[in-house]
């Protein structure tokens, strides 16, 4: 018979303040095999792990239930606990309260308390019947694969580079360095994107370890973590290159405005990138408007993209700094110069006689062109009246959107993109630059728009985390592979269609044929389970008895209820 | 007559709906408190035999959520969750349950906001329905 402990977290007052955890404790002492229930105010933090560590030794439990957060974040911190106790991993079953039950039905307390009672019934059910695993180890391919040959790409190229692992850097143009190869200057230190470039650029082609692949396009990408295959092709042919980890640095575009101020119609409305262009030729205009926040902070495009007011702040201080007599103004809705360093160059514009006017979306500017130049119309909130600025140049900060090939990308890599098309990371806080899939990591603006120094930053990071497993050269396979009971099994084969691995074969074996699974090729998805007819093929963590047993606890409780 | 309060289980594969349901928990999506979810690899491994054994245990409806199709991090294993569940419907037809009370659909990692309104939906339709008329039944 298991020893079960159950113990639920309070996670201060997220779950706590909608699941009543104390009558959910009685609830959990009254189920089968439990020996113990108990709750902590925090049941990830060092207290509370070392309080479930004491009680497993005291207890002797044998299989342990949380009942807290979501699997997907702190299930590796609980397994490490049962593990340090002396407790085989795989004998821990996590219960989520929070994101599918407390957060989800704040308005309903009780209701809330019942349906936590019957996820951890159901919790337990499962892990009565867990059994003990034993990892496999698999080897990594010493290679990295980085798709994009912007900023964040050259970084973390280099860096691998630089660590003596051997990088593919794929860039779909035919140049280095993105979006920042038409920018000259770079804020809020007024550096030379240049040397920065070429630094990186030369770093790159100076190094034995690197491949650059300039106007080639990714197509495929099979395999998993230490062993994926990246297929590229370049004019027409095709490559494959082994990896052991990819990082993605697709990065961003600008918005180009549909119509908005007078874009495309009136002569001299142009975009920010399209200034930069110009001043890094050399055109310094006198009179300038910048207007913020053209084409997002609205519905539909909701977020703010960061880079876009420190942008404005720098190219403004650039054109009184190059002839103090400039007109320059920078009309906006909030100034957003995070960072000491911008709000620096905020303090500085304003000192050196930029403008700020401050504007409301329900009343945007108006731009016209007239005899003597452009006239932006703006409504000052703060006077509560319009005011006419001439300009011979209207500049539109516009968002970083997300490409148009980003979607692909997704569906080649398997990985998740958010709302406006940017790439979905792991967890912002838990798991930075990282994808729920392993081995794929995510930097730079393909993730969110990012200034040069995030960029560089998150690059260094990817860097950092995908030479994690290379450096290794093993990585370890969860146990969650699929097995077939050879009493059961009548050899029909179907799971050896079913099996998107090629994983399954049928042997022979004396005077039977059963399936057999290939558990370095298995990847546990399941697919084999459910088109088995019967019962024989079965999957460590999720078999037909652990999963039915879920569903009679449910039964059992929610009948009982009625 | 109390309220009829349906009993749900869904079925989430950890790669996409499941953490379109932890998005939507992140984002405070209210929802009605009759869901309960069981997390698999992939909705592809969702045996017929779950759903029918729900189902006739009394439990009200069966969600089914997966990754949207091409999307699945196990390649095809949607395709064959996409081919499996409208049999099993078939099955729950033809032995008298209406077969509304399963429904397959798809959840991505970012639609947090999906998952409120496929679980919203499926309770309301689910409520409409009645009890599952195998409730009670002694085997």
């Amino acid at each position: 018979m298991a020893r079960i402990g159950v113990f639920i977290c309070h996670c201060g007052h997220n779950i706590a303040a909608t699941v009543n955890v104390e009558k959910v404790v009685e609830f959990a002492k009254t189920l089968p095999d439990v020996v113990i229930a108990d709750h902590n105010l925090y049941s990830c933090s060092e207290e509370g792990l070392g309080s479930i560590r004491k009680s497993i030794e005291k207890n002797k439990l044998d299989r342990i239930v949380v009942a807290a957060c979501t699997p997907r974040t702190h299930e590796p911190l609980f397994r490490k606990t049962c593990e340090m106790a002396g407790v085989n991993k795989y004998l821990f079953e996590f219960v989520n309260i929070r994101e599918h039950c407390s957060w989800i039905h704040t308005k309903e307390p009780d209701p809330a308390t019942e349906k936590a009672k019957k996820l951890i019934a159901m919790g337990v059910a499962k892990a009565g019947l867990l059994e003990p695993q034993k990892e496999t180890e698999s080897s990594v391919i010493p290679t990295a694969v980085v798709i994009g040959g912007g900023l964040t790409g050259l970084t973390a190229a280099a860096s691998l580079v630089a660590q003596g692992i051997d990088t593919h850097l794929v860039e779909t143009s035919g140049r280095l360095g993105g979006i920042l190869g038409d920018i000259e200057i770079i804020g809020p230190e007024f550096s030379r994107s240049k040397e920065l470039l070429d630094q990186l650029v030369s770093e790159l082609k100076g190094s034995s370890h690197a491949k650059i692949h300039l106007d080639t396009k990714v197509t495929a990408v099979s395999g998993f973590i230490g062993n994926f295959e990246v297929t590229i092709e370049s004019k027409g042919k095709s490559e494959k290159v082994p990896a052991g980890a990819i990082i993605l640095a697709t990065g961003a575009k600008e918005f180009v405005p549909t119509g908005e101020y007078g874009y495309g119609s009136i002569p001299g409305v142009i975009t920010q990138l399209e200034f930069e262009r110009r001043l890094a030729k050399g055109d310094h205009p006198k009179r300038v408007a910048f207007i913020q926040c053209v084409g997002s902070r609205q519905p539909g495009r909701e977020y703010c993209s960061r880079v876009c007011c420190n942008a404005s702040l720098k190219n403004a201080l650039r054109i009184v700094e190059a002839e103090p007599s400039s007109r320059v103004s920078i009309i906006h809705r909030d100034i957003m110069s995070y960072g000491t360093a911008s709000e620096r160059l905020y303090r500085e514009a304003s000192d050196k006689g930029v403008v700020f006017l401050r504007y409301g979306l329900e009343r945007p500017a108006n731009v016209t062109r007239k005899q003597k130049g452009l006239v932006v119309e703006v409504y000052d909130e703060t006077i509560d009246e319009n005011i006419d600025i001439d300009a011979d140049l209207v500049v539109l900060a516009t968002p970083m959107v997300s490409r148009e090939d980003a979607r692909d990308v997704g569906k080649l890599l398997k990985v998740p993109l958010d709302k406006y098309g940017f790439f979905l990371e792991a967890h912002v806080k838990l798991r930075p630059v990282e994808f729920a899939t392993d081995g794929v990591f995510i930097c730079g603006s393909a993730r969110w728009p990012s200034s040069v120094s995030e960029c560089i930053g998150q690059g260094l990071a990817a860097a950092a985390k995908a030479s994690i497993p290379i450096r290794r050269g093993k990585v370890v396979v969860e146990a969650i592979t699929c097995w077939a009971d050879t009493d059961k099994c009548a050899a029909c084969g179907s799971c050896v269609i079913a099996c998107p691995y090629e994983a399954i074969e049928i042997v022979e074996d004396e005077d039977r044929r059963y399936a057999k699974v290939n558990e370095a090729q298995c990847k546990g998805c399941g697919t084999c389970v459910a088109s088995c007819p019967n019962d024989a093929m079965q999957q460590r963590g999720f078999t037909s008895r652990q999963l039915s047993s879920m569903i009679d606890a449910l039964i059992k409780n929610a009948m009982e209820e009625t | 007559m109390a309220e009829f309060n349906p009993t749900i289980l869904a079925f989430c594969c950890n790669w996409c709906s499941y953490a379109g349901a932890d998005l939507a928990g992140v984002g405070r999506l209210q929802m009605p408190p009759n869901i309960h979810v069981i997390r698999v690899m992939c909705s592809a491994s969702v045996k017929p035999e779950y759903v029918l054994k729900a189902i006739s245990g009394g439990v009200d409806g069966v969600l089914v959520l997966g990754c949207h199709i091409g999307d699945c991090h196990y390649m095809t294993g949607n395709h064959r969750t996409a081919k499996r569940m409208p049999l099993v419907q078939k099955v729950l037809k033809e032995v008298g349950i209406d077969e509304r009370r399963l429904r397959l659909d798809w959840v991505s990692a970012s639609e947090g906001e999906k998952f409120q309104k496929v679980v919203t939906e499926f309770v309301g339709e689910i409520k409409n329905l009645g009890p599952n008329p195998m409730r009670g039944v002694k085997w």
